[in-house]
């Protein structure tokens, strides 16, 4: 058994008057990959983007219900959603490189959190990130140029390095696949494989192959309520729920 | 088969006529109002730009009848330049030019081909030159208006003469003054260094250019700040609900407010409540910066409502402050739209008129204003005033004024599309 990173407790989120989830329970192991599936609007982004805080941003949303990080409420009176967010990195849907440099980019973290004393530590720590992220052989020679200059594959791989630069302990990524072609789709996988070896990844895909091929448990979503969470293998060899089969089998979706 | 093929080109047929139709509209519609560009423009360009040019008449200034020994001058201050009676030295100077006029009234004549501060140019003259006046000199003296009028050829000479401010002994001198070879053109720097005057050859647009750039540097150091201030607050901090909505709308409506009403409330508030002086720049410029202020702030809204949101996310989402994603990466990118309202907001106030005839600045100011507590007039309000005078030389100078008007604001519009252009963030 592995120890547990986050724990979700009767999540109920309402975007003004609609409700958005429903008594959302569930909790996600450390150092491993939690894949959360299903149909569009079925709230899988919204739980995501619970999990940092995101959806403080938007003003009519609402949560209820408790989400434990390493046993702390995050929506504690006392917690620094600032201080969250350098524990929880996320990175998006859409690419969202700033349109600064890719030094730039990876630099920002750290920079507004005093991480780095020294320009060299500085330094360091863009070169670490990009090379966790995969990016920076690529990149090496043009560190000044524009962050958006980069390809969407790219793109996508220097906002993880942005996400890790800040050394944070989760990773949440919202269907961060869903804009790239499958060659730097199938790198942005294997680049998972190697981070879960130090961080804690939520991945929401709209790929089953793909969470079958990167996670180790898998929650499906569907209408706001959390339907089904198992290990990967249970969830696509054997679900319990007659819904979850319907959705897997491509019925709907 | 063949008749729905012959009905289908048919209405194929009919569609690409209509097209053509409507280009050629588009394409009216676009010369028309280029047409009338054109035209504004020659007409000021062809009225206004013998302006820039001035008669200048030769006179041999004998300095040997004001002293005896003209090294003297050097010794002198300027203080002691400006004791020196001059008047009466400086006409005989000027009808030295035709020694053999005995008759007063000739005499008369013969002065008032020159504008009236002859006297004042050769103590000019005088005291730049001081220290190596020679026996006699020659001097460039302004002529008076009417001769510059009739030299520029503005001025119909076949007139009857009590129908003309210009006699016929005035022609009769400038012609021979002419054949002479006295009489040149040159360029009229004094006209783009000097503050207005009740000669039209003496007046010239410096005063109220200076008086423009004081009140365009305040509507600046004022506006620009509050603006984008302000802007960012409404747009990135403040809670949508019923207030901000009022705000909103009040600033849109601000907008649309008519120019004059600003002027009101100038004179009732920024002078006379508040006791500023009146006829400044830094008055008109208060005023001016009420009337630009819901420019720039809705120019700087729109464009930071352009930056996309994605953006503020990916700063939040690796734990910066609200401030710090605004701060750091949305003004940033909204910044050359930002920058480009401000200039477009500036050009408005470069070219208002109204609000500053109500808080004074439509006064006559003679001396170049030194600070914005100066009492100036602007180049608007120049045109305005120049264009009720009925002496032919101001007809040129409105025109020339705003020739410069538009000169500026030619300027300032390209410099929003450069700086656009320049800083503008590519995706």
């Amino acid at each position: 058994m592995k120890s547990i990173k986050i724990k979700a407790d009767n999540l109920n989120v309402y975007y003004g008057e609609k409700q958005a989830l429903f008594d959302v329970s569930m909790y996600m192991e450390e150092k491993q990959v939690t894949a959360l599936i299903g149909p569009s609007g079925c709230g899988k982004s919204t739980f995501i983007r619970c999990l940092n805080r995101m959806n403080d941003v938007i003003d009519i949303c609402k949560v209820q219900g408790k989400i434990e990080i390493d046993g702390n409420d995050i929506y504690a009176p006392d917690m620094q959603v600032e201080q969250l967010r350098e524990r929880v990195g996320m990175v998006f849907q859409k690419p969202n490189p700033f349109p600064k440099s890719i030094f730039e980019n990876v630099a920002y973290g750290p920079r507004i959190h005093g991480i780095a004393e020294h320009k060299s530590d500085l330094e360091e720590i863009v070169v670490t990130s990009l090379k966790k992220a995969a990016l920076f052989d690529e990149v090496k020679d043009r560190l000044s140029d524009s962050g958006t200059s980069l390809s969407g594959g790219q793109q996508q791989r220097l906002c993880i390095a942005r996400a890790i630069s800040v050394n944070p302990d989760i990773i949440l990524m919202d269907e961060p696949c869903s804009a790239l072609d499958p060659i730097a789709t199938a790198r942005i996988e294997e680049l998972m494989g190697d981070l879960k070896t130090e961080y804690t990844i939520i991945i929401v895909t709209h790929s089953m192959q793909q969470a079958a091929r990167v996670s180790s448990r898998t929650g499906f979503f569907h209408l706001g309520k959390l339907v089904e969470v198992d290990k990967t293998e249970a969830i696509f060899s054997n679900p319990s729920d007659q819904r979850t089969q319907d959705y897997i089998t491509g019925r709907f979706g | 088969m063949t008749d729905r093929i012959e009905q289908r080109i048919n209405s194929l047929n009919k569609r690409l006529n209509s097209e053509k139709r409507f280009r050629i509209y588009c394409i009216g519609a676009m010369s028309f109002a280029l047409a009338w560009v054109l035209i504004l423009f020659l007409n000021i360009f062809s009225s206004g730009y013998s302006a820039f040019y001035r008669t200048v008449i030769q006179v041999d200034v004998p300095f040997l009848n004001l002293i005896e020994d003209t090294t003297q001058f050097s010794e002198m201050s300027s203080e002691d330049i400006n004791n020196l009676s001059m008047y009466s030295f400086s006409k005989k100077a000027i009808y030295g030019l035709f020694p053999d006029i005995e008759e007063k009234k000739d005499k008369k004549m013969l002065i008032r081909l020159f504008s009236i501060e002859f006297e004042q140019e050769i103590r000019e003259f005088l005291k730049s030159n001081k220290s190596n006046i020679n026996e006699t000199e020659t001097i460039y003296l302004t002529a008076s208006d009417d001769v510059d009028q009739v030299n520029k050829g503005n001025y119909p000479r076949d007139l009857d003469e009590d129908k003309r401010r210009i006699k016929d002994i005035q022609l009769l001198f400038f012609d021979e003054l002419v054949d002479r070879g006295l009489v040149s053109y040159e360029f009229n720097l004094p006209f783009l260094m000097r503050g207005d005057s009740r000669e039209p050859e003496l007046a010239g647009v410096g005063g109220s250019i200076v008086g423009s750039l004081f009140t365009i540097l305040v509507v600046l150091i004022l506006s620009f700040p509050i603006g984008i201030f302000a802007a960012i607050y409404l747009e990135e901090f403040a809670p949508k609900n019923r207030v901000t909505d009022f705000i909103e709308i009040n600033i849109n409506n601000l907008a649309a407010v008519p120019s004059i009403v600003f002027g009101l409330l100038g004179l009732g508030i920024i002078l006379n409540t508040f006791g500023l002086p009146r006829s400044t720049p830094l008055v008109g410029g208060i005023v001016l910066s009420l009337m630009t202020l819901p420019t720039i702030i809705i120019a700087t809204r729109a464009s930071l409502r352009a930056v996309p949101p994605s953006i503020r996310e990916g700063a939040l989402a690796v734990g910066a402050t609200k401030m710090q994603a605004v701060m750091h990466h949305v003004v940033p990118v909204a910044m050359p739209g930002a920058l480009t309202g401000t200039i477009i907001g500036l050009a408005q106030a470069l070219g208002e008129t109204a609000p500053l005839l109500l808080i004074g600045m439509v006064a006559f100011v003679v001396d170049v204003p030194q600070t914005p507590l100066d009492a100036s007039a602007s180049l608007p309000v120049q045109v305005y005033l120049w264009s009720e005078s009925a002496e032919r030389g101001y007809v040129e100078k409105t025109s020339a004024t705003i020739m410069m008007l538009l000169g500026f604001l030619i300027l300032m519009n390209l410099a929003a599309v450069l700086i656009r252009r320049k800083f503008e963030t590519k995706w």
